[in-house]
């Protein structure tokens, strides 16, 4: 996921052409408050004029218990853009944005950036229907414990495993906060590797340039996409049979076997890595 | 919409537009771009729709244009309103 500055035309008319799944036009930390105005408008004016292809359109709104989100989010509501991404999310605050996006198909994807949203992240992520997915934003959740962010990470561990847990007890995505040295791309190697280690399913980050690495860490090997395929090969044809184990290569596969080689044909069709059938 | 003091938006960045706006009687639109021979006729054109658009008739409207698309012009002329109307 790519974070991109809301009132930044040039980066705007480029946004899907950078390589990343997802991308946030952001309205909130990236616009500066005199600005916020005029952002909405872009961003608005934007959607209307540009059609984004093959990118998941993200529009980070401001809080809605700001004088600006709930503005930003009845601007949004009927353009062009699959999801709302939620800061400072809590089930309150989730609730009111299902209740503003009725009568829409657009997703919300909640930002756990503060203490209370980080101890009440199930709660959060379960308010409404529309969340499938969740991102972790390490930068104000550290800040708001008061505590210092380092590019190792330990302060933002349990809180990583903590958003990990929630998102896969609710089978929803988990992205990872973005690492925010821009120029340190063996920093943002690890941190993606520490990200996908503890079960992430995505990371976001601030520059294209680390779109690459952030793919080649989240994408399943040929090995594995090979495997995967016999896998759901051998499946079929242990389930024509009514054969609900079956074995390969002289091990047995079993439920979460599958499920994994299902993930891992899924992941390799986003990530364009296996043709569409 | 009524024009009651001067409006700004847009900055200088490559395809922004900077555009200030101000009370007049009449429309009086002042342009500039690196490229006004090509383009000239359709920033005015874009322009002149989104005052039509936010039925405004007094206006003087100066746009230093960076290579902005439609898009953006509108956008920045909409905020300089909305800004000068308040």
């Amino acid at each position: 996921m790519l974070f991109m500055p809301g009132n930044n035309p040039a980066m705007l008319i480029n946004a899907d052409v950078l390589g990343a799944d997802s991308i946030i036009l952001d309205l909130e930390d990236a616009v500066s408050i005199d600005e916020k105005d005029s952002a909405r408008i872009l961003v608005r004016e934007a959607l209307k004029f540009l059609s984004y292809k093959g990118v998941e359109t993200v529009v980070r709104i401001n809080p809605l218990d700001t004088e600006f989100g709930i503005e930003d989010l009845e601007e949004m509501k009927y353009l062009k853009i699959d999801t709302i991404l939620l800061p400072k999310a809590d089930e309150e605050e989730v609730k009111l944005a299902d209740k503003l996006l009725a009568g829409t198909d657009k997703k919300i994807m909640p930002l756990i950036e503060t203490s209370i949203g980080l101890e009440r992240i199930y709660e959060t992520l379960s308010a409404s229907k529309r969340v499938d997915g969740v991102l972790l934003g390490g930068e104000d959740l550290t800040c708001d414990m008061g505590i210092k962010r380092t590019k190792e990470g330990k302060e933002i561990y349990y809180a990583r495993c903590r958003v990990v847990a929630a998102a896969k007890a609710l089978k929803i995505s988990a992205v990872d906060t973005p690492f925010t040295d821009t120029d340190d791309y063996e920093g943002l190697k690890k941190d993606t590797i520490n990200a996908k280690e503890i079960g992430m399913t995505g990371k976001a980050v601030i520059n294209p340039r680390g779109i690459e690495i952030v793919h080649s860490i989240f994408s399943p090997s040929l090995d594995e996409i090979e495997k995967a395929k016999r896998i759901m090969t051998e499946y079929e044809k242990a389930a024509a049979k009514g054969l609900g184990v079956f074995s390969l290569d002289g091990k047995m596969v079993d439920a979460p076997i599958l499920n994994r080689a299902k993930k891992t044909i899924t992941t390799a069709k986003v990530l364009g890595l296996l043709k569409e059938e | 919409m009524d024009i009651i003091k001067t409006g700004k938006a847009g900055t200088f960045e490559s395809n922004d537009i900077y555009v200030v706006i101000a009370p007049n009687q009449g429309i009086k639109i002042e342009i500039e771009s690196p490229v006004m021979a090509q383009f000239g006729d359709r920033i005015r054109e874009v322009i002149e729709e989104t005052l039509q658009t936010n039925n405004v008739k007094n206006i003087y409207v100066k746009a230093q244009d960076k290579g902005a698309l439609d898009f953006t012009i509108r956008a920045r002329v909409e905020t300089a309103l909305n800004r000068a109307a308040k």
